[in-house]
C-alpha cells in the first residue's frame, strides 16, 4: 500500500489526507471542547452573548478570579456524591466480567470442542437473544424483582448484566477457541487428562488473548449499559450513567448543569484510558466477528 | 465431547440465559395480555332522617383479595396491542374513513404514539444506515492511503464516539448544539436567525439525532471496512492497474466487490442497532419531537404509575420487529453452517 500511496497524485493525497483530517476534528472536537468547558461556569460554557467566553472564560474569572474552575467537579463529586457511583459502577463492572468471563469461557469452550447438531442451535439462539434490546426484557423482570425484594440492589443487576451479556460471549469465544488446535487438547486426553483437566493444563494457558479481549467488550457492555442500570436499581445504588441521567432532571431546574458536565467528563475518563492501553483488542474483537462471517 | 461433559461445562451460562433472557421474554408475552384488576367498587346507602346520599369506596378488602388470587391481573388477550398506545387500530380505522386525503391520514396517524415512534425509527434507520456504510468506507478509503506511522493515532481518535457510552455521547454533542452551545451559535449566524432553537423545531431535532446516529457508529463500519482492505489481494490490484483500470476504477470494480460481505455485515447489524435507538432520545430531550419504540418502553415503565402491561405489549411488538430484522442474518448463518458440514 505504501508504494501505491506514493504514486497517489499530489491532489487527491491532499483531499484525502484533508478529509481524514476533518473527521479526526468530528470524532474528537465534542470530548475536546467538554474537558475544556468543564472548568467554567455555566455562563460560558453556555455562552448567549458571545461564543468566544467559551474560551477565555470571561464568566469564570469574573467569578473565581481565574479562567478555570473547578466548581463544577467539587460540585458533583463533593456536594452530589458522584464518588459513590462511580464505586458503583467498578463494583458493578468488576463482577460482571469476572462472572461472565468465568462462565462464558467454559461454555464457549464445550461449544467448540463439541460436534453435535446442539451446538449450533445454542449459537442461534444465543444469536437471537443476543439481538433482543434489553430494554424489552427489563418489563419481565421488574415485577418478580418487586415480589422477592431484590429490586434495586446491586447484585441483581449484576446478574441480569451476566446474562444479557452471555450471548455475545459466547459467540466471540466460541470462535476464539475454534482457532485452538483440537489436537491440544485431545492429546491430554489421550494422556489420562478428562476433559476438564485437559481444559485447565492445556486450554488455560493459552486463551488469555481471546478472553482479554472479549472481557473488554464485556466491560463496555456494563459500563455503557443504561436501559438496565436506569431501570433496576435504586437511587442509592445508582451507577454512573443513570446518575449522570438524574442530575440532567435535577440541574436543568436548580442551574447546576456544570454538575452533570463535569459527571460526563469523569465517566469518559475510563473510556479513554481503555482504549488507550487496549487499542489492538477493540479492533481485533469488532473485526473478528465479522471477517469470519 | 460427550453429552454429559458438554452439559456441565454449559450449564451455567445455558442456566443465565435461560433464567434471565428467555424466561423473561416468556413472561414479558404473558404480561402484555393482562391488565391489573380494577379497584372492586362498593356502593352504600346512609340515610339520615332528612334524606338518603349514596356514596361509592372502593372496597380495599375485595380489591386486594382478587389482587393476590390472580396476581397477573384479567386476561384481555389482545386488547392492549390494539388499544390507542399501542396499534391503534380503532383510530386508524376511523381517522382512514374520515381523512380526506392522505395527508390528513398521516397528520392523523402522526398523533398517536406507536405510529409516531415508527415514523421517526423508520426514518432514523434508512438514513443512519447508509450514510454510516458511506463514510465509514471513506474514511476507511482514506486512512488507507496516508502514513503508515499516522493511522495508529486516527484509529485511536475514531474509536472514541464508538466506545463512549451512548448516553453521555448524546449529552456530549447535545450541549453543542443547544441553541446556547458553539454549534447552536454558529447555526444561528448562519441562518441570521437568533431564535433558531434545537428545542423548538422538529427537523432539526430529527436532523441532530441522525448526526448523532452516524458520529457514533460510523467508526465501527470504518474499523470493520478497514480490516477488509487489509486483506485485500495485491495480485487483484495490479492485474488491475496492468490492465488500465483508472483509480475509481479500481475503487468500483476490484475493492468494492472484496469488501462486499463486510458492508452486508455492517449493514445488518446497523438495521437492529438503529431500530433499538433510544440513549439519544434521552440525552437530546427530545421526547417532545422524536420517540421511538424502546423510548416507549422505558416511559412506561419509569415515572410514578408503573405501566407494566402497556410495557410488555410495547417489548413484544419491538421483539417482533427485531426478528423480522433478523431473519437475513439467521438465513446466512444457516447456510455458512451448512457449508461447513
Amino acid at each position: 500500500m505504501a508504494s501505491q500511496a506514493r504514486k497517489m497524485p499530489l491532489g487527491l493525497r491532499v483531499a484525502l489526507s484533508g478529509f481524514v483530517v476533518i473527521w479526526l476534528i468530528m470524532a474528537a472536537f465534542p470530548f475536546i471542547w467538554t474537558l475544556w468547558g468543564s472548568f467554567k461556569v455555566e455562563l460560558d460554557f453556555f455562552s448567549i452573548a458571545d461564543w468566544t467566553n467559551a474560551l477565555t472564560g470571561y464568566r469564570t474569572e469574573q467569578t473565581y478570579g481565574s479562567p478555570y474552575t473547578g466548581a463544577g467537579y467539587h460540585g458533583a463529586w463533593v456536594e452530589e456524591g458522584f464518588l459513590r457511583n462511580v464505586i458503583n459502577t467498578f463494583i458493578v463492572c468488576f463482577f460482571v466480567v469476572l462472572t461472565s468471563l468465568t462462565i462464558g469461557t467454559l461454555g464457549g469452550y464445550a461449544l467448540s470442542r463439541s460436534g453435535y447438531r446442539y451446538t449450533f442451535w445454542l449459537l442461534i439462539t444465543a444469536l437471537i437473544f443476543r439481538a433482543m434490546p434489553p430494554i424489552t426484557l427489563v418489563a419481565g423482570y421488574m415485577l418478580p424483582f418487586f415480589q422477592w425484594n431484590v429490586w434495586g440492589i446491586l447484585p441483581t443487576t449484576i446478574i441480569v448484566l451476566v446474562a444479557i451479556n452471555q450471548p455475545f460471549t459466547l459467540w466471540m469465544l466460541h470462535s476464539f477457541f475454534q482457532n485452538i488446535p483440537k489436537e491440544l487438547d485431545e492429546s491430554a486426553k489421550v494422556d489420562g487428562c478428562t476433559q476438564f483437566q485437559a481444559f485447565r493444563h492445556v486450554i488455560i494457558p493459552v486463551m488469555w488473548p481471546g478472553v482479554i479481549t472479549t472481557g473488554l467488550f464485556s466491560f463496555l457492555l456494563a459500563y455503557n449499559d443504561f436501559a438496565v442500570t436506569a431501570m433496576l436499581l435504586s437511587e442509592d445504588n445508582r451507577t454512573m450513567v443513570p446518575q449522570v441521567a438524574a442530575f440532567l432532571g435535577t440541574t436543568y431546574t436548580e442551574g447546576n448543569i456544570m454538575f452533570a458536565v463535569a459527571a460526563v467528563v469523569s465517566a469518559t475518563v475510563p473510556l479513554f484510558i481503555l482504549v488507550m492501553f487496549f487499542q489492538r483488542q477493540i479492533v481485533s474483537g469488532l473485526t473478528a466477528g465479522a471477517v469470519k462471517g | 465431547m460427550k453429552h454429559r461433559t458438554f452439559f456441565w461445562f454449559f450449564m451455567p451460562t445455558g442456566l443465565a440465559m435461560l433464567l434471565f433472557i428467555a424466561l423473561p421474554i416468556l413472561s414479558v408475552v404473558v404480561q402484555s395480555m393482562h391488565t391489573p384488576h380494577e379497584a372492586v367498587l362498593l356502593t352504600v346507602e346512609t340515610c339520615t332522617p332528612f334524606k338518603c346520599t349514596e356514596e361509592t369506596t372502593i372496597d380495599q378488602d375485595a380489591t386486594a383479595a382478587i389482587r393476590a388470587a390472580e396476581p397477573l391481573g384479567r386476561f384481555v388477550g389482545l386488547d392492549i396491542y390494539l388499544d390507542r398506545a399501542h396499534l391503534a387500530i380503532g383510530e386508524v380505522g376511523s381517522a382512514w374513513t374520515n381523512a380526506a386525503g392522505w395527508s390528513e391520514f398521516f397528520s392523523a396517524l402522526s398523533n398517536l404514539p406507536f405510529y409516531r415512534a415508527m415514523s421517526f425509527t423508520l426514518v432514523f434507520i434508512f438514513t443512519v444506515t447508509p450514510m454510516v456504510i458511506l463514510l465509514g468506507l471513506l474514511i476507511a478509503l482514506s486512512v488507507n492511503s496516508i502514513y503508515a506511522q499516522l493511522r495508529g493515532v486516527v484509529i485511536f481518535f475514531s474509536l472514541l464516539p464508538f466506545v463512549i457510552t451512548p448516553l453521555i455521547g448524546a449529552l456530549v454533542l447535545y450541549w453543542m448544539i443547544d441553541s446556547r452551545g458553539i454549534l447552536g451559535n454558529l447555526l444561528q449566524w448562519m441562518a441570521g436567525d437568533p431564535s433558531l432553537s434545537l428545542k423548538a423545531s422538529t427537523g432539526l431535532m430529527w436532523v441532530s439525532l441522525i448526526i448523532y446516529g452516524i458520529w457514533h457508529a460510523a467508526p465501527f463500519a470504518f474499523v470493520i471496512f478497514y480490516a477488509g482492505l487489509q486483506t485485500l489481494p495485491k495480485d487483484q490490484m495490479e492485474a488491475a492497474q496492468i490492465d488500465g483500470a483508472s483509480r475509481l476504477q479500481r475503487v468500483r470494480y476490484v475493492i468494492l466487490p472484496h469488501l462486499m460481505p463486510l458492508v452486508t455485515f455492517v449493514t445488518l447489524i446497523q438495521l437492529m442497532d438503529n431500530f433499538r435507538v433510544f440513549e439519544p432520545i434521552i440525552g437530546f430531550n427530545a421526547e417532545a419531537h422524536a420517540t421511538s419504540l424502546s423510548w416507549a418502553i422505558f416511559n412506561d415503565l419509569g415515572g410514578e404509575t408503573r405501566q407494566f402491561s402497556s410495557a410488555a405489549a410495547t417489548s413484544v411488538i419491538t421483539i417482533i420487529g427485531v426478528a423480522i430484522l433478523l431473519t437475513p442474518v439467521l438465513i446466512r448463518t444457516w447456510r455458512d453452517f451448512r457449508g461447513k458440514v
